[in-house]
């Protein structure tokens, strides 16, 4: 199998505080991987330096075969190719749905402007919002909004996509409308990349589950195994709190 | 005030409101009787003074006025109010300084354009607002051929300008060069440049941190001497450039807030899309930042506006040196009040225009973002 | 290799904004050696020396305000200390009037009833859309067409006002005084621990105190039963008319009155908007809570209200105070004799020290409004609230 993330050895620090520790990961393409573990404990930070967003200060992350470093044009190049949702969806409440989604394909990819938008519309048809196209992101419901993050980051045609808990600012009701969306992207085969707590989710699509603690990932494990057959204690304490509720 | 269900006033109505707002206790009485006689007295010696009592063209004799001694209040001590035939003897000045009579239609050209290269900047919903702005950056290269003179036009030395001129000159230009410097500022003020950022920190607190005048006594004596001799600015560009400087650096620090207020989500976000820096400030920061931070720059560019007032100090003519040489001229000397009045009307009638505006802005990016 | 440097110089972030950074400080670099070059040069062709020499020449001009004794045999430098004494008395006692009156204003601008809200809603907006210079010009010019001398405008028996000034009793201290100046530091100093140990004393027996009242009376009274006790130890010297000027007394010049009025009055109209502002951004639904325990009324604004106001007030407030500093150096306009117009005007003029002079007048307000803003940021550390809500 192609491998198109590897990370090695990678740490970071927060001025003092130690947030990863030791991390090594391996994706080969056409995984779908669920990072979970309590607050706190570098989940985030981890996939957030995949695309550089947090610069690691030891060890290794490449991309597609191109280590980052600080070297800009690889940097660029990696986040072309590598997407991201947000938590807080970040779209760009001054620009329309349509123009958030063009935005990237025509100032980074420079296409033309027609073609850029033909590519939204599909985006959007397929995360099932085409009517919302002229809308503003303040005038949608949060799920909506996250609907057309994700379409924001598909247009860019991407073969990696960073999930950073993508239905945690989300009213229940609006989770399963953005889960089903991504239901449907792992089963187009992306390669995808999910910090969340929607353990449902994790059992449906999950290659691999990773569980992080303090730092550092406590277990890696196939659904089924980590469900059913957890070998850390604190991955059962996890679990046991997560699931009993 | 209460909210009116129907848009007439009945006299139900106006009863239950001054009961509220005027009457409501004994203390609430009290203050009102008070107030209405503050008002009847400072009203009736205002209006009598400025209307009623003053002369404009004519005195009460019916000749006309053509220097304070024809003054009504001058013949008659103590039995008249203002003369403002001051005012209109020497409107050119307070409008043009002492550009020539027949050169005039010159400025007025200019002033009569000034809202159409304004309102494209102010209302972003405005039908057509791409022209508009298109005129908006042709309009300096306009406006200094039309006053300063070239090619077809005789050459009016900026010595010669003066009154509205100087201020709105001033003002207007002050603010509009200052615009692009304090976004470079601004966004030079939060880079993680150490030195990019030290430079822009010492910059702006410096400028900060010392009055006005103390630019403007710089740029006077100090411009001269820091450049080559064949180059010798006049007063009034020395001035300009004490003011752009003055003004670059509170305006740096109202986009400052601007750009504070964006959540650092955005930037991750185009970050994540592949944006660069400029790109992601260009069209993601930015338009963010300036809707936020234009209430604010508008109060800068208000105080600005009065600001200007202190070139009297090194000598050249704004509207109120204008006045202060009015004054000084023997044949209608001692009119202070007229003139300092008139003035000041001129001047609050811009800035309370500014604020008026700057409201309005706050409130639409209330209602923007609900 | 040899690419793979340029690429390396060019695109890695570090060495990019290292590069970046070496080149501002070229261009800046180059910048200043260009003009101190060329400053040199025509400093040089205009016979104009370099130094702060000059500091200990003869001023050889007068100035009509001083707090220290000077005449025009004095030093620049004494000069100097002048004006900016004269500077921060302004600069005082404008903020101090310019506080009152801006706090009565914003408080009558929350006012019930609608006649005084729009009186003080129309006086903030007339003064702080017209220039605070032409202001200063205007009660200037008031104050110097008030009546002559010889018709002074008598406030309180004891005050003349006219078109010299404001010409009022002058206090003599006599020997006891000290005691009574004594006797109220210690007072305050004592009521601060009594209102500790009051706080602690409720916080033990939940009584409380009326520790407000208590305190003020002690402040109060305790000087004044000092003052009859050391056989009262004040007089006053009363102004009188001889010939066509006042003897005796003292008088506050209408330079000085002008400045004050001018500032204060201008200042006052936007401390009233943050005042005003600061209260109203203490959320109903704070008082609403507070009503909701069964605090009584003067409780929940001593409480609730002013501590949360105070907040939103103090940066603004601040910056008007650093406004009003800055332009008190407008005192040149109607002959006030602060920094800028003194040892700023003349002393410039005469010496024809431009960079020097303007290097040290620059620095004394740089000096003034970076330790204001720096005590201001330390109080605001102090009452900010903890954590983000």
């Amino acid at each position: 199998m192609e491998q198109v993330i590897q990370l090695e050895k990678v740490n970071k620090w927060f001025d003092d505080f130690h947030v990863l520790k030791d991390i090594d990961l391996t994706v080969t393409k056409g995984q779908k991987i669920v990072v979970c573990g309590p607050s706190g404990s570098g989940k985030s930070t981890m996939i957030r330096c995949i695309n550089r967003l947090e610069a690691h200060q030891k060890g290794q992350i490449v991309v597609h075969g191109t280590e980052l470093t600080n070297d800009l044009k690889n940097i660029d190049m990696i986040r072309k190719n590598v997407g991201m949702v947000f938590q807080q969806f970040n779209l760009f409440p001054h620009l329309s749905v349509i123009d958030n989604i063009t935005l990237a394909p025509i100032w980074v990819k420079k296409l033309p402007k027609k073609e850029a938008e033909n590519i939204a519309m599909t985006y959007l048809e397929k995360v099932k919002i085409p009517e919302q196209a002229q809308k503003y992101p303040g005038q949608l419901s949060g799920g909506q909004q996250q609907r057309v993050a994700i379409a924001r980051s598909l247009a860019m045609n991407p073969d990696i996509m960073l999930f950073d808990e993508p239905t945690s600012a989300l009213d229940p009701e609006m989770i399963k409308e953005v889960l089903d969306v991504m239901i449907q992207l792992a089963e187009e085969g992306m390669t995808m990349l999910v910090v969340t707590h929607e353990m449902g989710f994790a059992k449906t699509v999950a290659d691999q589950m990773i569980f992080m603690d303090e730092g550092r990932i406590v277990e890696q494990a196939t659904p089924d195994e980590f469900f059913n057959n957890p070998k850390s204690d604190r991955t059962k304490l996890f679990l046991s709190q997560i699931l009993n509720h | 005030m209460t909210p009116n269900t129907s848009p007439y006033l009945s006299p139900n109505k106006m009863l239950n409101w001054s009961k509220k707002n005027l009457f409501s206790s004994w203390v609430n009485t009290i203050m009102t009787v008070i107030a209405l006689i503050f008002l009847y007295e400072v009203g009736t010696f205002f209006l009598n003074w400025a209307i009623f009592k003053a002369d404009f063209i004519n005195n009460f004799r019916g000749e006309t006025i053509t220097d304070r001694t024809f003054c009504s209040k001058n013949i008659e001590v103590g039995q008249h109010g203002a003369c403002w035939a001051i005012i209109f003897v020497r409107f050119h000045q307070f409008m043009y300084g002492f550009y020539p009579v027949e050169e005039a239609w010159r400025v007025n050209l200019v002033y009569a354009f000034l809202p159409f290269a304004l309102i494209g900047v102010l209302f972003d919903k405005l039908p057509l607002r791409r022209v508009f702005l298109y005129f908006t950056f042709a309009f300096p290269f306009i406006a200094y051929f039309m006053l300063y003179g070239g090619p077809g036009l005789s050459v009016v030395a900026t010595n010669k300008w003066g009154g509205l001129l100087v201020t709105l000159f001033l003002g207007v230009t002050g603010i509009a060069l200052a615009f692009p410097l304090s976004i470079l500022l601004a966004l030079g003020r939060r880079s993680n440049m150490p030195i990019v950022k030290s430079i822009c920190v010492v910059f702006i607190e410096f400028i900060r941190g010392v009055p006005l005048i103390t630019l403007l006594f710089t740029a006077n004596v100090m411009l001269p001497l820091f450049l080559p001799e064949g180059v010798k600015p006049d007063n009034l560009l020395r001035a300009l450039v004490a003011v752009t400087l003055f003004q670059s650096a509170y305006m740096a620090e109202a986009i400052r807030g601007g750009l504070q207020a964006i959540p650092k989500g955005q930037i991750e976000a185009a970050q994540s899309l592949g944006l660069n820096y400029w790109q992601t400030t260009r069209k993601i920061i930015l338009p963010q930042a300036l809707k936020i931070a234009i209430p604010p720059i508008v109060n800068t560019c208000i105080g600005l506006f009065k600001d200007t007032s202190l070139v009297l100090i090194i000598g050249l003519f704004d509207l109120l040196g204008i006045g202060r040489a009015a004054l000084s001229d023997i044949t209608w000397t001692k009119l202070y009040y007229e003139v300092y009045v008139f003035v000041s009307l001129i001047f609050f009638i811009f800035c309370f225009g500014m604020s008026r505006y700057s409201l309005y802005l706050e409130k639409k990016l209330k209602t923007d973002n609900s | 290799m040899e690419q793979n440097f340029i690429r390396k110089l060019i695109f890695d972030e570090k060495t990019r904004a290292l590069l970046i950074q070496t080149l501002v400080i070229g261009i800046f670099a180059v910048l200043i050696y260009l003009v101190t070059k060329q400053t040199a040069y025509n400093l040089e062709k205009r016979g104009i020396g370099t130094g702060f020499e000059f500091l200990n020449i003869a001023a050889g001009y007068d100035i009509s305000i001083s707090l220290i004794p000077y005449d025009s045999n004095d030093t620049h430098l004494r000069a100097y200390f002048v004006g900016l004494l004269n500077t921060l008395m302004i600069a005082v006692c404008g903020c101090f009037l310019a506080t009152i009156m801006g706090f009565l204003v914003g408080i009558i601008r929350l006012s019930s009833n609608w006649l005084f809200r729009n009186i003080a809603y129309v006086y903030v907006e007339f003064t702080r859309n017209v220039p605070v210079l032409l202001q200063i010009i205007l009660y200037y010019t008031i104050l110097l067409h008030l009546p002559k001398v010889k018709q002074s405008i008598i406030i309180f028996d004891s005050f003349y006002l006219s078109n010299r000034g404001l010409f009022s009793p002058a206090p003599i201290f006599k020997d006891g005084f000290s005691v009574v100046i004594g006797s109220l530091i210690v007072m305050i100093i004592f009521t601060f621990f009594l209102k500790k140990f009051l706080k602690k004393k409720q916080e033990l027996t939940g009584k409380q105190y009326p520790i407000f009242l208590i305190n003020s009376a002690l402040i109060i009274f305790t000087p004044i039963i000092f003052y009859y006790l050391m056989g009262m130890p004040l007089e006053f010297d009363h102004p009188v008319m001889k010939g066509f000027n006042f003897k005796g007394g003292m008088v506050i010049r209408p330079e000085f009155l002008g400045m004050l009025f001018g500032l204060s009055i201008y200042t006052a109209a936007f401390i009233s908007e943050t005042v005003r502002s600061g209260i109203i951004s203490v959320s109903k639904g704070q008082r609403e809570a507070a009503q909701a325990i069964g605090l009584k009324a003067n409780f929940i604004m001593r409480l609730i209200i002013i501590p949360q106001a105070l907040r939103v007030i103090i940066p603004p407030l601040t910056s008007q105070y650093l406004n009003l500093t800055k332009n008190s150096s407008l005192g040149i306009a109607i002959g006030y004799a602060d920094l800028v117009h003194g040892f700023g005007g003349i002393s410039l003029n005469q010496t024809g020290k431009a960079i020097e002079i303007m290097l040290i007048v620059m620095s004394t307000y740089l000096t003034i409004s970076l330790t204001i803003s720096f005590f201001m940021n330390l109080y605001n550390k102090a009452v900010q609230f903890k954590g983000n809500i």
